[in-house]
């Protein structure tokens, strides 16, 4: 039994869990935030996505003990004040989803495309990005939109702020 | 999962005290492959030595046309480093189609080879680079590292701490992705030397895991063009027929693919 | 239409709180106590039960208990059932064989149940798990469906002999082959529909709770018909009265009908509820998913269509082999035959058809409607068929289809189904238009420039939806009645609650259904729930599947709320002292039509529940209930358009343009119904170039059991679609809806193999159209 900190959702907690618990089960069970996913066993679908330290990771495959002293960011810690993330209002515009049930890990994925590639990317590209989330019911093109469509208002946004 | 213990190391020295005091562990990097293989429960380390934390095996050095690459290095970081796509963007390229973003931002180069999967990119360009596998005890050529389907010349308790090659004039590498796994059904890694010398690795088609493939070695070495490949035999009887492709199939990809690479180097 | 009505592209009601992590499916339930269940399943795809030793299992850490199938049967559990009774062409009933929840003597595939483990975590209950002891002798196989039917295969069921669950017919024969025989032309093809995993991104779960004080039992459960549920564990299964089972299926990660069924999970939870004193959770891993949903298709057929000298069609004559698995999941039996023979008329007049579908057991997981279930297999057959016949008869395929069209409704043909509406040259048009089909020459040209070779190809599909009449499926052999049910309650300040028998999960109910009440009384959309997904909140209901919602379940709505409406206007009237034939419904308040005398929609309500001045002899309140029967199934029918590059060297088929042009009748949300279209396109594009179901011929052993194996359509492998509709109004039902659901899962995959065989110039390919069989056929066609 492993006792471990992080930070999720800008709030430091503290849990104790076996050393092979996986993240994604910390943070459902353990801090009872089930909008973070599991839809398969071999890392590939997606639905588990959330950000450590910035960066898009797979919870369904990250110890949580691995993840020890790091700062999360679920689904769940997205939406400021209660207005939804611009991202989370495009997939909303666009008709981004469906079942819901990759969508957390969709958006969570679109914010991490996004910040890499800012407001100057493509169909091809955004297409490329989904490579690791998979999705059932929309075949992707509303998905694609939505992505699109925050990259360029979020660039929009960037610019007039500079 | 079944139950294990996890320990987390600040330095290489530590890490390997701790693989000491285990009973059968493992050293877990990205933990990519080794957290679904363990949530399958065909892996079950009792002890993982965490390296994800060690500063000095970190890191992309580019001094020239050396470059060397710390094992706990990312994908991400090594398809994004401005340095070493200066020098070998192929090497770049073929990290930024490992797995999905997110597999990319924790898996790492040391942790890839050391697991010397048989449809895994980096060991072919391994291999095709003449590269140089640095680990806590000595220095193993590329050539000699990788030994089998999962298999490494790495000895218990042994550490993959960097990776060092000479960047080569030209090199390309090409993959044909499962359609399901996304790992490489084929991929081939050619690189050429400024000194005319040649090497092709292919990966994801051998029966046996990565390997050279002399045939297109020779006559990329007379004549370094697309066009070279074309009378090149590709041996299926040595390359794996499973449920995704044929022998047959994957040995008429490895020459695609060759050709292909060839024309992007 | 208003900006909330109908014809609205309204953003979903229900986006937020999936967008922000505050969904609540299954697995996101906890309940005090609850601990977690991990099924034993067979490792063997046949193999007779020994024994079975719990012991060292029920004394590791945190076990509280391991129940196998012996307890189950003490119990007095019944056994799992297919509720569509399907007779040979001799007359015989199907012979189905013994399903039992927990496997007791015989497992029959590899994933069959044998025992369950309850434990305080999952982990510990898979630890346990592994250490029970089942004793297995294993037992000859066969997997493949025509094979099965052969002499000296190993037996799966002594009820059914040479593994033939019936051999049924539809149609006129002896006519079939006269014209056979007459023709001018016969194309002759064999047909293989490849067996599909349905694949719902949130996998099964379930969680039973039995409350020994009131001796209840509660479900909760990843479901698309919770009342059926409730219904056939009642009635069939014996876990409990209807009145002492409450079914909860909230919301639900997609289903495409994987989850239309009672699989054994949910009732051995609840079972084991009881006995271990315990609520029960379980959740299938994504391997668990691949092994035991349901899966789909799965036909081998042969085909010969007849044409006359003039180029239309006489005849068609289909001989199928359908494989029902292990065991005949619950709609197993009517997905290859009346949801399959019944559409093999197609967009076409063909004056006589007969198909022959043979089931049969085998070693596989259990197989029964998936998106579209049956529909697909038969518009597969249809239209390559065609296609075929079009290269064979040098004709355009636009131009044979269109020779063949049925132009004149209503439409009988020798299939049962009688067509109400439609205008199959309009939504082929439009797809051809769309799709610039006489500009394809120019971009093939270009495209061999760059050494690929380019194709087109189109299917013209129809299906039956809005299921189902219910004496007419009565009659055809279904357990069930068809209808749906719906409650429209106001509230006493005019909100509005919709208690809806049909079972949202993606498919945006709560917008849909919203709309029309806004539509109708004129009140936001914000001020309309829609109430569904529990027993104990809806009264009754049938589910979603077969693009029933729009079709019947709103149907349901619309006459509930006609009986509100004429409550309300009784009400208004009598405020107002006008007549109420006068009254009119507009901008949320009741109008005296003429007039400028009104009462807002808010005051009918408070007046019907203060009850201080109603008519004379009127009950208080303003709530209605409604059933609707349908009186004919609907029939969505269009063309899609594909058009594909095959790289020659490496066989890989990248689609670079897909059209629909879909007719659904009238639509309620443009945008929703745009994203049904996407999603089945995704699936049927899936379907003809990346997925399959694998079994291992000699052991029974899923080859094709997690992502790594079975190919899911990404992002990268799909084009962005060229989706319109050329809408003709369903006459059948209230509101013109015929249905959206599975069109674009049921026209795809004829119109891309169509188009891949066209780029290769060989029309020997099968689905999927893998890379290796492209490169392979496009070699062995030269």
């Amino acid at each position: 039994m492993a006792k471990i900190t992080m930070t999720v959702n800008g709030r430091q907690v503290s849990g104790s869990c076996d050393d092979r618990t996986l993240l994604v089960h910390f943070i459902r069970e353990n801090l009872g935030l089930t909008g973070t996913h599991v839809g398969c066993d071999t890392t590939q679908c997606g639905a588990c996505v959330v950000h450590m330290d910035g960066q898009s990771v797979k919870s369904c495959s990250i110890l949580a003990v691995q993840a020890a002293g790091s700062s999360i960011t679920t689904i769940e810690g997205l939406a400021a004040n209660g207005e939804l993330h611009p991202v989370q209002a495009a997939f909303k515009a666009h008709h981004g989803l469906q079942c819901g049930f990759c969508t957390p890990g969709m958006v969570m994925t679109a914010v991490d495309i996004i910040r890499r590639h800012g407001s100057g990317l493509d169909e091809a590209t955004v297409r490329a990005e989904l490579e690791g989330n998979i999705c059932r019911c929309t075949g992707y093109h509303n998905i694609v939109q939505a992505v699109l469509a925050a990259a360029a208002g979020m660039g929009g946004a960037r610019q007039a702020a500079e | 999962m079944y139950e294990t213990n996890y320990h987390r190391a600040s330095s290489v020295e530590e890490a390997v005290k701790l693989m000491g005091a285990a009973a059968e562990g493992k050293y877990l990097s990205g933990g990519m492959t080794l957290i679904p293989t363990m949530k399958q429960r065909l892996a079950a380390p009792t002890d993982l030595v965490d390296l994800r934390h060690i500063a000095e095996m970190k890191g992309i050095a580019v001094d020239g046309r050396s470059v060397r690459i710390g094992a706990a290095t990312t994908h991400e970081e090594v398809a994004a480093s401005a340095a070493l796509a200066a020098v070998c963007p192929a090497l770049c390229g073929l990290a930024s189609r490992i797995g999905d973003p997110h597999v990319r931002h924790m898996g790492t180069i040391g942790g890839s080879i050391a697991n010397n999967d048989p449809a895994a990119d980096y060991p072919a360009a391994m291999l095709a680079l003449d590269a140089t596998i640095v680990t806590d005890r000595r220095e193993i050529k590329a050539g000699d590292f990788f030994t089998g389907l999962f298999e490494t010349a790495i000895e218990n308790g042994e550490i993959v701490t960097a990776v060092r090659f000479e960047a080569p004039a030209r090199a390309a590498y090409q993959k044909f992705a499962n359609p399901a796994s996304r790992y490489a059904m084929a991929g081939v890694f050619v690189a050429r030397r400024d000194d005319g010398a040649v090497r092709v690795a292919v990966t994801g088609a051998g029966a046996d895991g990565v390997f050279r493939h002399p045939g297109l070695e020779a006559a990329l070495a007379a004549n370094w063009s697309p066009d070279a490949v074309a009378n090149v035999t590709i041996d299926a009887s040595a390359l794996l027929s499973d449920l995704h492709a044929s022998a047959a199939y994957r040995a008429n990809l490895v020459k695609v693919l060759a050709k292909r690479a060839v024309a992007a180097a | 239409m208003g900006v909330e009505g109908i014809g609205a592209p309204v953003a979903r009601k229900e986006d937020r709180r999936f967008l922000t992590g505050k969904g609540r499916y299954t697995d996101d339930m906890s309940v005090p106590g609850m601990k977690y269940a991990v099924f034993v399943r067979s490792p063997h795809a046949h193999a007779t039960i020994r024994s079975i030793d719990a012991a060292a299992a029920k004394a590791m850490p945190g076990v509280i208990d391991v129940l196998d199938g012996q307890q189950l049967l003490a119990d007095g559990i019944g056994n799992l059932i297919c509720g569509w009774m399907i007779h040979s062409k001799d007359g015989s009933p199907m012979r189905m064989g013994v399903w039992r929840p927990l496997a007791d003597k015989t497992v029959r595939y590899v994933g069959d149940a044998v025992a369950i483990v309850v434990a305080d975590s999952v982990a510990e209950a898979r630890d346990a798990a592994e250490a029970v002891v089942v004793d297995y002798e294993p037992l000859p196989v066969v997997t493949d469906p025509v094979k099965a039917l052969e002499a000296g295969q190993p037996q799966i069921h002594p009820e059914a002999p040479n593994n033939q669950i019936f051999d049924w017919e539809l149609g006129d024969a002896a006519a079939v082959d006269r014209a056979i025989a007459a023709a001018a032309h016969v194309t002759e093809l064999k047909i293989v529909n490849n067996r599909l995993s349905p694949n719902a991104m949130e996998p099964r779960a379930t969680l039973g709770v039995y409350d020994a004080g009131d001796d209840h039992y509660t479900c909760y459960t990843t479901s698309q018909n919770p009342h059926v549920a409730r219904l056939v564990m009642s009635a069939f299964y014996n876990v409990a009265p209807e009145n002492k089972l409450r079914v909860i299926a909230p919301d639900v990660g997609g289903g495409f009908g994987s989850k239309i069924y009672i699989y054994p999970e949910e009732l051995v939870c609840l079972w084991a509820s009881k006995r271990t004193g315990v609520p029960v959770k379980w959740t299938a891993d994504r391997t668990e998913a691949f092994l035991t949903d349901a899966h789909g298709r799965d036909h081998v057929s042969t085909v010969k269509m007849a044409f006359d000298a003039s180029n239309r069609i006489t005849a068609l004559k289909v001989d199928t082999i359908a494989n029902l698995g292990a065991y005949m999941s619950l709609f197993s039996s009517c997905v290859p035959t009346y949801l399959y023979a019944t559409l093999l008329s197609g967009q076409y007049d063909i004056p006589a058809i007969h198909a022959n579908v043979r089931t049969v057991y085998t070693n596989t997981a259990p197989v029964d409607a998936y998106r579209g279930a049956g529909r697909p297999e038969a518009t597969y057959l249809l239209e390559r068929t065609i296609e075929t016949a079009a290269r064979e008869l040098g004709l355009s395929p636009a131009e044979l289809r269109r020779i063949n069209f049925i132009r004149s409704f209503p439409h009988q043909t020798p299939v049962i189904m009688n067509y109400d509406a439609g205008d199959y040259e309009a939504s082929l048009s439009a797809a051809m238009a769309a799709a610039d089909w006489d500009g394809f020459a120019t971009r093939q040209a270009e495209a061999a420039r760059r050494g690929m070779k380019r194709g087109i190809g189109m299917s013209c599909y129809i299906e039956a939806c809005g299921l189902a009449p219910s004496a007419a499926v009565g009659s055809l052999g279904a357990g069930v009645g068809l209808w749906e049910s719906a409650e429209v309650r106001v509230n006493a300040v005019g909100t509005i609650e919709v208690m809806t028998g049909s079972h949202s999960h993606g498919q945006g109910h709560e917008t849909t259904f919203a709309q029309v009440v806004a539509d109708r009384l004129g009140v936001p959309i914000d001020s309309v729930n829609i109430v569904h997904g529990d027993t104990d909140k809806v009264q009754m209901g049938m589910g979603t599947y077969g693009s029933r919602s729009g079709a019947v379940g709103l149907s349901a709505v619309v006459k509930a709320l006609d009986k509100v409406e004429a409550k309300a206007k009784k009400i208004a009237a009598h405020l107002m002292e006008a007549d109420e034939s006068d009254i009119v419904i507009e901008d949320g308040a009741l109008k005296v039509a003429g007039t400028d005398r009104s009462v807002p929609w808010s005051q009918v309500a408070l007046s019907a529940y203060t009850a201080h001045n109603l008519p004379a002899g009127m009950e208080p309140g303003l709530k209605e209930g409604a059933f609707y029967d349908p009186s004919n199934f609907t029939f969505p029918a269009g063309c899609h358009v594909c058009e594909v590059e095959v790289d020659p060297e490496t066989g890989q088929t990248k689609v670079v343009q897909f059209v629909a042009a879909d007719d659904f009748g009238n639509i309620i949300n443009p945008m929703i119904v745009e994203g049904q279209v996407h999603g089945g396109l995704a699936q049927g594009i899936g379907q003809a170039l990346l997925e399959g179901v694998h079994y291992d011929p000699e052991s029974g052993q899923l080859l094709t059991a997690s992502y790594m194996d079975y190919a899911m359509p990404r992002a990268d492998d799909l084009p962005s679609f060229k989706v319109s509709t050329t809408n003709t109004p369903c006459p059948g039902n209230p509101l013109g809806i015929k249905g959206c659901g599975e069109a674009g899962a049921i026209g795809s995959p004829p119109a891309l193999i169509n188009a891949i065989t066209d780029a290769i110039g060989n029309n020997e390919l099968t689905m999927p159209a893998t890379p290796e069989k492209v490169w392979a056929a496009a070699h062995a066609g030269h």
